[in-house]
């Protein structure tokens, strides 16, 4: 019998009453996926969760450029968690994964030095007046996703299934570095054998594709992309996973981290622009998406109020093979049905 | 024992990064950064750990510790449970500190502190679509273009409430909330670090 290592870390997800705070880049690229999940929540699985208006970022991508200081940090991390307390919330969902990175270590830290946990009540006290509790449960939203992903099927108008050929589609799954490689316990799943992401795929029908970088990162690389003169770092990742999933001609690629989600869609733009080479046969690349929009789609959510049309790989091929109807008329049309522009086309990713 | 040694196991995540290096390679072997720049991870652990003033003050002078991508691998991968991108941030921490960048570092942190810093300080987050500006971003392809010149008609299409009131992606946020950040800054050392790199 096959070992399920995966099996052997689990952890604990809180069932309800939801604390959520949203993510610098996900809100700048992805907001769709950040609606869908409280969709998902409120509407699906009638869940409570709190979205926080007086929140704001970790300053995690700061924190790893190295120009935000740790005690900084942490103190920004305390005054997110003092918002939670304030609203009568103990369970914390951070949108982002790299702020699900930070959240653990300050816990850790705070668990490990109470010393400086008291430092850091302090240091809040005296730049804000605050208070704050560590939260009882810290999961990501792709956790919660994961914990209700059967449930969720029971909701789900479409399948991970090609209804051509009627085999289950071939998914690349990419989770984000910050989810477990920093805290292995906290994911589940471990850093090694993540399941976060195949658990969904597998139980919506797909077949979770294993190729030899999949651990490998985006190549995000904080200082590296926000320098222009560093992104070669970027994309030279990105490049070195799409070679190594390529032969295995995967339908699409899903993450569920913010950067890894916008760079694995957008590299394979710049390296159609620079070499003229697509990671599909057929020259459209392969669609990327956040796991709130894979399951939104399975639900029967408007791909065009998911955000599918600001990815730049185009995700009508994907919703065909899959049977998902949509209206091609209503791409590129804004709120309540205004024409807009149509976008430029790239030179060489076809759309 | 020298002090630069001793001030890099002051911090409060040194005890965790640096337990005892065997010097495996394996964080180098799988060191994305590695893969890329003349970098590895394995020689900073053990130049730590050795303790040589003179070598932790090269080290500290170098560019090579500003190779990290920060994905962390290495602290899954090591099997004494070291992390070499912990001991980065700590080196690089003090680099600043001590006034030890060179003229391409030094440039470059000013000019995140002056992008991503301010960002932070005056919409709340390091990232905000305004301040993504399609012509320095030409990797992001035609469709960011797309997105920015009409996203006044798209942002609530996807359920975001765009510089308005109330919750929301790309919400505006509060003067309150800011000033609370601007405080946490100036009592935590994040303002004079923030000051300190846009001077330079």
């Amino acid at each position: 019998m096959t070992k399920r290592f995966w099996n052997e870390y689990q952890k604990e997800i809180a069932d309800d009453h939801f604390f959520y705070e949203r993510s610098c880049i996900r809100q700048t690229f992805f907001p769709g996926s950040e609606a869908a999940f409280l969709r998902i929540m409120r509407d699906v699985l009638h869940k409570d969760i709190y979205d926080e208006e007086n929140a704001h970022t970790c300053t995690g991508i700061g924190y790893h450029s190295d120009f935000v200081p740790l005690e900084t940090t942490m103190t920004v991390v305390a005054r997110l968690f003092s918002l939670m307390k304030e609203k009568g919330y103990t369970n914390y969902v951070p949108s982002c994964v790299t702020s699900f990175g930070i959240f653990s270590e300050m816990i850790d830290m705070w668990q490990h030095d109470p010393e400086l946990l008291e430092k850091t009540r302090e240091n809040l006290r005296k730049a804000t007046g605050r208070e704050f509790e560590m939260p009882t449960n810290l999961a990501h939203p792709s956790d919660i996703i994961y914990k209700f992903r059967e449930e969720l099927k029971q909701h789900m108008k479409y399948q991970l299934v090609n209804r051509f050929t009627g085999k289950p589609l071939r998914v690349v799954e990419h989770v984000g570095c910050h989810y477990a490689k920093i805290f292995p316990e906290r994911g589940i799943g471990n850093a090694e054998f993540p399941y976060v992401l195949a658990g969904m795929i597998e139980s919506w029908g797909g077949e979770v594709v294993d190729y030899p970088e999949r651990r490998h990162c985006c190549g995000f690389g904080f200082r590296h992309y926000l320098l222009q003169e560093n992104r070669g770092y970027s994309v030279a990742n990105s490049k070195k996973k799409f070679e190594s999933m390529e032969p295995y001609e995967p339908d699409f690629i899903v993450s569920n981290c913010p950067g890894c989600s916008m760079f694995m869609d957008k590299w394979q733009y710049t390296i159609a622009e620079m070499e003229n080479k697509t990671y599909d046969r057929d020259g459209y690349g392969i669609p990327v998406l956040t796991y709130e929009e894979m399951a939104g789609l399975l639900l029967g959510f408007d791909p065009w109020e998911l955000g599918l049309q600001i990815h730049q790989v185009q995700s009508e091929k994907l919703m065909d093979k899959i049977g998902i109807k949509y209206d091609p008329d209503a791409k590129y049309r804004g709120v309540n049905g205004k024409i807009l522009p149509q976008p430029e086309k790239p030179h060489v990713l076809k759309q | 024992m020298g002090n630069l040694y001793n001030l890099l196991m002051q911090d409060s995540r040194a005890s965790e990064a640096l337990k005892a290096c065997m010097n495996c390679g394996i964080c180098t072997a799988i060191c994305p950064a590695a893969e890329f720049f003349d970098y590895d991870p394995r020689q900073i652990c053990d130049t730590v750990q050795r303790k040589d003033e003179n070598a932790i003050e090269a080290l500290l002078r170098s560019e090579t510790i500003w190779s990290c991508g920060q994905c962390l691998s290495c602290k899954a991968r090591c099997p004494r449970g070291n992390a070499p991108g912990e001991i980065i941030l700590i080196l690089r921490k003090h680099a600043q500190a001590l006034g030890y960048l060179n003229d391409h570092i030094r440039e470059q942190q000013r000019r995140m502190a002056s992008a991503q810093g301010r960002n932070i300080l005056e919409t709340g987050y390091c990232v905000h679509p305004d301040l993504v500006n399609p012509a320095q971003h030409p990797e992001q392809g035609p469709i960011w273009e797309w997105y920015v010149n009409n996203i006044m008609d798209v942002a609530p299409k996807l359920g975001a409430n765009y510089h308005g009131e109330g919750p929301g992606a790309l919400r505006e946020i509060h003067q309150k909330n800011l000033e609370e950040i601007r405080r946490i800054y100036e009592v935590t050392g994040g303002m004079d670090l923030h000051q300190k790199l846009l001077e330079e």
